[in-house]
């Protein structure tokens, strides 16, 4: 093995990569709890779906119409769970939460064995994203690069609403103090389910961003959630920058433990977050201080 | 212009209001006085609907009022609570602003120049956290985002508490503007004087219930009631 540039660019950029999937993930995941006090378990079992419905769409109408259509199918779904499930559930109190939200990982598997059967399905890359870019010295997938302006877009955007805008400040308020924001004529209610939906949203278009990358299996989205957990309990829980930096160190750790460490790379990122906990329990950015 | 019959309320098994009620005065002050754990900021956090009523009536300008915050809030009750519950994640400025509401009430019309000409110390302080100011400017904050809401009705939960003589003062001027601009209030209050200069009407709560009611100027003048209900 040899370390030399073309090596660390290569591990930094998939690194870079895998960060901006699981930040697209667990940004949904951690203002919900943050705003909702809900843990969605299920969120995983979403970007699954995004990836499944990814699929399926670009056989019709090719890549572009699953990556645009599969987070608004992904949202629809959030919509149903919101009023069907989660509404219902709101006072009843962590522990059932985390059953019911877990049971409904396993419904959601069989529910897309049902429709696409067990074998794994891949999509194409859209032209204009195939080939390679040449790029500090090594040359690097167009749709990896692809995927990380993605990310950082989303990111950027995300800041600027959270932080700039009146329903920004609005949902940060309701993340410190849920029952003042009410007080102030804040419908923190819908407030919830408009964070909620653009969470389900966001777990979509990851998964149809992931999907051309790895095959697209049922089980995909249980794969995703554990890392999703430790990237917000790292992050510390609510909070945009949290979400970031937890995926960045996620990704960073994952893919130079797996190339310089390989035999301690499964158990290095839990010794990360463990010993993260230790240093600072609540996590690095949580949004209560 | 609100009035509580007969309420009961509590911490979920933990019941502190007996039977509680009062009435509120539409254009008027109201003091809330009675000892520590009497139950005079359960019984606030039981109008905004914060805690759940157990039984009575609350009743907001004729009609029962909403269970929701939110929707109390709409209606046009402000609260500054005890505890200010400044927002740590906002600046003074967003503190301000999201609750600056549409509500639309004839007559009162609060912007944020009007209430930073209130309280101008807040209008040097726009850009910095919330929780990066004082006591007694938090306490400003508190009341200046409660009248962005254009309420008709302001509750506030010990204004004083914590503060030196000098905001204490302040604050007290500021609050009779208010009200004799024809805001009606409902003040909890451990500072006699303070409520009492402020208030037409009091109630004195005790273990729960209402023990005694009557005007200001009587309960200065009643040392007994002083002595047995509030240990002044
Ligand atoms: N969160 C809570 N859970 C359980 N009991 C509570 C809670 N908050 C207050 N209590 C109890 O309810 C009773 C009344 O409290 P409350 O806060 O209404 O008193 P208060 O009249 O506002 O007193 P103070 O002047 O000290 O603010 C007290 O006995 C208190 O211990
Ligand atoms: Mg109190």
């Amino acid at each position: 093995m040899s370390l030399d540039l073309g090596f660390w660019a290569l591990q930094g950029l998939n690194a870079l990569q895998l960060s901006m999937l699981l930040f697209l993930l667990s940004i949904g995941l951690t203002v919900i709890f943050g705003l909702m006090h809900f843990v969605n378990l299920a969120h995983g079992s979403l970007y699954a779906l995004g990836a499944y419905f990814a699929a399926t769409l670009a056989g019709f109408g090719g890549y572009w119409a699953g990556f645009f259509l599969a987070p608004v199918a992904v949202a629809g779904v959030g919509v149903l769970l919101y009023s069907g499930l989660i509404r219902r559930m709101r006072k009843s109190g962590p522990m059932a939460q985390v059953l019911v939200t877990f049971g409904l990982i396993f419904a959601m598997l069989d529910l897309t064995r049902l429709f696409w059967g067990d074998l794994a399905l891949a999509i194409e890359v859209p032209e204009v994203l195939g080939g390679r870019v040449a790029l500090l010295g090594i040359e690097y997938p167009t749709y990896r690069l692809f995927i990380i302006a993605l990310g950082l877009a989303i990111f950027a955007a995300l800041a600027f609403v959270l932080g700039r805008t009146q329903i920004g400040a609005m949902i940060r308020a309701g993340v410190d103090n849920d029952a003042m924001a009410a007080c102030l004529g804040i419908n923190v209610e819908r407030l919830f389910f408009i964070v909620f939906c653009v969470g389900c949203a966001l777990a979509g278009l990851a998964g149809a961003v992931a999907a051309p990358l790895l095959s697209v299996t049922p089980d995909m989205g249980l794969q995703i959630l554990i890392p999703t957990l430790i990237v917000i309990v790292i992050g510390g829980l609510g909070s945009l920058k949290g979400a970031i930096a937890g995926s960045l160190i996620f990704g960073f750790v994952q893919t130079f433990g797996a190339v310089l460490a390989p035999q301690l790379a499964s158990v290095l990122i839990y010794a990360l977050l463990a010993a993260v906990l230790v240093v600072k329990p609540v996590g690095l950015f949580p949004a209560k201080g | 212009m609100l009035e509580l019959k007969s309420i009961q309320s509590g911490y979920g098994e933990t019941q502190v209001l007996y039977g509680l009620s009062l009435e509120a005065k539409a254009g008027r002050v109201l003091a809330i006085l009675g000892r520590n754990g009497a139950g005079k900021s359960t019984t606030l956090k039981t109008i905004m609907g914060l805690l759940p009523l157990k039984s009575g009536e609350i009743v907001y300008e004729g009609k029962p009022i909403a269970t929701r915050p939110f929707d109390i809030a709409q209606a046009g009750i402000a609260y500054v609570p005890e505890t200010r519950d400044i927002f740590p994640s906002l600046s003074v400025r967003e503190n301000l602003e999201i609750a600056a509401k549409r509500f639309g009430r004839a007559g009162a019309d609060w912007t944020m120049e009007r209430v930073l000409g209130l309280f101008p110390r807040l209008g040097e302080r726009l850009d910095n956290g919330g929780t990066q100011l004082s006591g007694g400017e938090q306490q400003m904050l508190s009341i200046a985002r409660a009248l962005l809401m254009n309420p008709r009705l302001l509750i506030l939960d010990e204004p004083t508490e914590g503060l030196a003589p000098i905001i204490v003062k302040l604050i007290h001027d500021k609050l009779k503007e208010l009200k004799e601009a024809g805001l009606s209030m409902i003040l909890v209050e451990q500072n006699f004087g303070f409520a009492t200069s402020l208030a037409d009407d009091v109630v004195v709560v005790g273990k729960g219930q209402v023990v005694w009611t009557g005007s200001a100027a009587d309960i200065r003048a009643n040392e007994d009631v002083q002595h047995e209900w509030l240990g002044v």
